[in-house]
C-alpha cells in the first residue's frame, strides 16, 4: 500500500550521541599531574615559570614557550575576580543549577587567572547579576568532600563573607497593670476615664495611676466625653498597616474634659482639610466588636461643629 | 566646674549609608585611633573609655560596651556606657567631661557610633507594644505635629524648613566626613522632593548613616603637652523632662531652656547670639532650627524663623549654626551629639578645615534625643576659663 506523501515543509532531524565509551585515557604529564594531585588534597599550585612569574593554573610551557620550572608555588585559596560573565539562565551541564557567573579567578600568589563557576547565592532563573558581583571581588574555592584530582575538585568559588544575618527575638507578657487595666475596662463599655490629680487638679486620660509632674499617686475617677478638638496633627504618606488610608492623620486631640491630649487616627475627612482646633468624635466600632482595647475607637471624625479659635488651645501643644 | 578640661584630641569616621567594610568594633575603633593621633597619644595614655550609643534594639547588640572593650583599649581600665537616646553622643561627652573636672582622671577616651544599616532606625523606634498602642511611626511621625504646632504659634512660612535643608547641605558640601554630599543642592530640589509626614518633606529629614566619633579629654597638666591647641570646656550642662504630661510646651519644651541656662551662666554668656562664635545643634528635622534659635536664646520667642530667612545662621552669618552640614548631613544616631560637641571642638580649635568659621573662639555643642525630652550641651573656647 502506498504512504502518503510526507510533509516536505518539516526539517527531518534524529539525535546522535558520540561519547567515547568509559571516556578517554589521557596523561596529563608531571606538570598538570602535580595540579591535580595538589587538588585533590584541597591545596591550590601553581608553578614558577623561567621569568620568574607563577602560572595559576599550571601549565608545561609558558607564553613565550619555555618549559616552566619544577618550582610549585601554593597560591591562594584566596583570590580576586578580574572580570566576570553573568549566566541568568544556566544549562543542563553547567556546574551550578541556578544563576551564577563565569568568572576569572586570581588566587594571592599567582599571576594569572583560572575560569571557574562563581556562585553569589540564590537567584530566580533571568534575574539581573546582582550589585554585588563585581571586578576585584574576593573569592574562595568550594572543594568537594570527595576528591578525585579534576578541576571538579572545585564545585565552585564563593565570595569571602562580609555579612552574617543575626536573628533574634525577644518573646515578653505585658502586664496592663491597675491603671491602664481600669482604663481599657472603661473602653471596653464605651467608656473613658482619666484621673484628677489631688495636687494640680489636671484630668489625665488615660490615667496612669499618677501625677507625672506632682510624682503623687491618682485615684480620683474621671469619665470624659468622647468629644474633643483637634491640637495638632500630622499627614503621613507612608503606609501604616493600621491606618485606613494614604495618606493618614495622626492627630492629637484633647477630649472635652481632659488636660492632656492623646495621639489617634483622624478620619471621615480629606487629609488635606484637617485643621488645627477642628472638632471632632470618636467613630466607635459595633458594640459587638468591642474589647478592652482601644480598637474599639476606630478613628475620630469631624462634627461640623465650628473650630476652636488657637488661644483656646495653644497651651496644649 | 571643677578642675579645667580640655578636648586635645578628635576622630570621625566618614559617614556613609553603609560601611560593610568594618565590624562595629572595626568602626569605632577608626574614630577612636584618628582622635589618639590628634591627641599625640597611644591607647596606653588613657585612663577611662566613656562610650556611647542609641538604644540597643537598632543593631540588635545587647550591651555592646562589653564586646567593645578590646577595640577601645579598656582592659583594666573603668569603661561606662551613657545611654539617653538621640542626645547621648552629648551626654557621654559630659560624663567623660566630668571625670576630668572632678579631677578623677587625666585622660579620657570619649566614642559614640551607630550603624544603621545594621537594621532599620523606624522599626526599632516603632515597636508597637499591645496594650497601649500608638499610631506614631518613627521620629519623624513623632516631631510633625509638633513642627506645625511651631509654624502656627509662629506664623513661620512654609519655605523656612527648605532654606535650612539646603544650608546644611552647602556646608556639607565643605565636610569631607558628611554623608549627604548633594551638589548644586537648591530649593527647588528640596521642594520636588515628596512630603513624607508632612509638613516634613523628605530631603528635610536627616539620612541614615553607619559612623563613629570620638575625643580626647585632658586634665590641665595633660592639655598642657598635647601637640595640637586644645579647645577648653567653659560649661556643661544636662536636663530632661518626661514626654508626656499637663501643661507641656512640645514646641519649646522647659528642659531645653533650663538646660541652655545653665550652660550659659557657666560659661558667663548672657547673649549667645553675640557671645558665641558658631554652635552645632542637633536638627534632624530642618525646621528645629528655627525652634532651637528660640529654645536656646539665640532671638526671642517667635523670631527664630526670621533669624533662619535672614541668612544668620549660614557660614557667612553673624552666628554660623551647623558649619559642618549638622545631622541633616550626617546621622549614625549615637554618635550624632558627640559629633555636634566635637565639630564645636575642632571650631574653637581652629582645625575645621574648609567649614572652619574665621576666628572662632566660642562654641555652642548641643543633643536632644527622646520626645525632646533629653537635653545636653557644652560651650567650648579658645581661651582656658
Ligand atoms: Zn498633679
Amino acid at each position: 500500500m502506498p504512504s502518503e506523501p510526507s510533509d516536505r515543509s518539516e526539517p527531518l532531524v534524529a539525535e546522535h550521541v558520540l561519547e567515547f565509551p568509559g571516556g578517554y585515557t589521557r596523561s596529563v604529564g608531571p606538570v598538570i599531574g602535580r595540579f591535580l594531585t595538589e587538588l585533590r588534597d584541597g591545596r591550590l599550585v601553581g608553578v614558577r615559570t623561567a621569568s620568574g612569574g607563577v602560572l595559576f593554573p599550571p601549565a608545561e610551557y609558558d607564553a613565550d614557550g619555555e618549559a616552566v620550572t619544577d618550582e610549585y608555588v601554593e597560591v591562594g585559596p584566596g583570590g580576586t575576580v578580574t572580570s566576570w560573565s553573568w549566566v541568568s539562565r544556566p544549562r543542563a551541564t553547567h556546574p551550578l543549577d541556578r544563576p551564577f557567573a563565569w568568572a576569572l579567578i586570581r588566587p594571592d600568589g599567582a599571576d594569572t587567572a583560572l575560569l571557574h563557576a562563581l556562585d553569589v547565592g540564590t537567584f530566580e532563573p533571568g534575574a539581573d547579576p546582582p550589585r554585588s558581583l563585581r571586578t576585584g571581588m574576593r573569592v574562595r574555592p568550594s572543594f568537594r568532600a570527595e576528591r578525585t584530582g579534576s578541576i571538579r575538585d572545585i564545585a565552585c568559588f564563593r565570595p569571602d563573607v562580609t555579612m552574617i544575618t543575626a536573628p533574634s527575638r525577644a518573646e515578653y507578657r505585658l502586664n496592663a497593670g491597675r491603671a491602664l487595666t481600669r482604663f481599657l475596662d472603661g473602653v471596653s463599655e464605651g467608656r473613658l476615664l482619666g484621673h484628677r490629680c489631688d495636687v494640680c487638679g489636671k484630668v489625665y486620660v488615660p490615667m496612669r495611676g499618677l501625677c507625672p509632674v506632682d510624682g503623687v499617686p491618682t485615684t480620683e475617677e474621671v469619665e470624659v466625653a468622647d468629644t474633643g478638638t483637634v491640637t495638632t496633627f500630622a499627614v503621613n504618606n507612608i503606609p501604616d498597616p493600621r491606618a485606613p488610608q494614604v495618606p493618614f492623620v495622626s492627630a492629637y486631640i484633647l477630649l472635652d474634659g481632659s488636660d492632656i491630649s492623646l495621639l489617634a487616627l483622624v478620619a471621615g475627612i480629606d487629609a488635606d482639610r484637617v485643621r488645627m482646633g477642628m472638632r471632632v468624635k470618636a467613630a466607635w466600632k459595633p458594640r459587638e466588636e468591642w474589647g478592652r482595647t482601644m480598637e474599639n475607637i476606630r478613628w475620630f471624625e469631624p462634627t461640623g461643629e465650628p473650630d476652636v479659635p488657637f488661644d483656646a488651645i495653644k497651651e496644649y501643644l | 566646674m571643677g578642675e579645667p578640661c580640655a578636648v586635645i584630641g578628635v576622630g570621625q569616621t566618614e559617614y556613609r549609608t553603609k560601611r560593610t567594610d568594618v565590624s562595629i568594633a572595626g568602626l569605632v575603633r577608626e574614630a577612636a585611633l584618628r582622635a589618639l593621633e590628634d591627641a599625640g597619644l597611644t591607647f596606653k595614655d588613657i585612663d577611662a573609655v566613656v562610650i556611647g550609643k542609641a538604644p540597643d534594639l537598632f543593631e540588635g547588640v545587647m550591651m555592646p560596651e562589653a564586646y567593645l572593650a578590646d577595640a577601645l583599649g579598656a582592659r583594666g581600665k573603668p569603661m561606662i556606657r551613657v545611654h539617653t537616646a538621640g542626645s547621648v553622643g552629648g551626654s557621654t561627652a559630659l560624663v567623660a567631661a566630668s571625670l576630668v573636672q572632678a579631677g578623677v582622671h587625666d585622660r579620657v577616651l570619649v566614642v559614640a557610633w551607630e550603624k544603621q544599616s545594621e537594621s532599620n532606625a523606624t522599626w526599632a523606634l516603632s515597636t508597637h507594644p499591645p496594650l497601649s498602642p500608638t499610631i506614631v511611626v518613627g521620629a519623624g511621625g513623632y516631631f510633625a505635629p509638633h513642627i506645625r504646632a511651631y509654624m502656627r504659634r509662629t506664623g513661620a512660612p512654609d519655605h523656612i524648613g527648605t532654606l535650612v535643608a539646603v544650608k546644611d547641605r552647602q556646608n556639607a558640601l565643605k565636610n569631607p566626613y558628611a554623608h549627604l554630599r548633594i551638589p548644586g543642592i537648591s530649593r527647588e530640589m528640596v521642594e520636588s522632593t515628596p512630603m513624607l509626614w508632612e509638613p516634613i518633606r523628605y530631603l528635610e529629614t536627616c539620612p541614615s548613616s553607619d559612623g563613629a566619633a570620638a575625643m580626647v579629654l585632658a586634665s590641665e597638666s595633660a592639655a598642657r603637652r598635647a601637640p595640637n591647641p586644645p579647645a577648653w570646656v567653659h560649661g556643661t550642662a544636662m536636663r530632661s523632662e518626661p514626654i508626656f504630661f499637663a501643661g507641656r510646651d512640645t514646641v519649646s519644651p522647659q528642659a531645653g531652656k533650663d538646660c541652655a541656662a545653665d550652660v550659659y551662666r557657666q560659661a558667663g554668656i548672657t547673649d549667645p547670639r553675640r557671645e558665641l562664635d558658631c554652635a552645632e545643634v542637633y536638627v534632624p528635622f530642618s525646621w528645629y532650627e528655627p525652634m532651637w534659635l528660640e529654645n536656646l536664646g539665640f532671638c526671642g520667642e517667635g523670631e527664630g524663623w526670621k533669624l533662619t530667612e535672614s541668612g544668620a545662621t549660614g557660614l557667612d552669618g553673624d552666628i554660623p549654626w551647623n558649619a559642618s552640614g549638622g545631622v541633616l548631613s550626617s546621622n549614625p544616631i549615637g554618635a550624632s551629639g558627640l559629633i555636634r560637641f566635637a565639630e564645636a571642638a575642632l571650631q574653637v580649635r581652629g582645625l575645621a578645615g574648609e567649614h572652619q568659621v574665621e576666628g572662632a573662639r566660642r562654641a555652642l555643642g548641643h543633643a536632644y534625643g527622646g520626645g525632646a525630652q533629653f537635653y545636653a550641651m557644652w560651650v567650648v573656647g579658645s581661651d582656658r576659663p
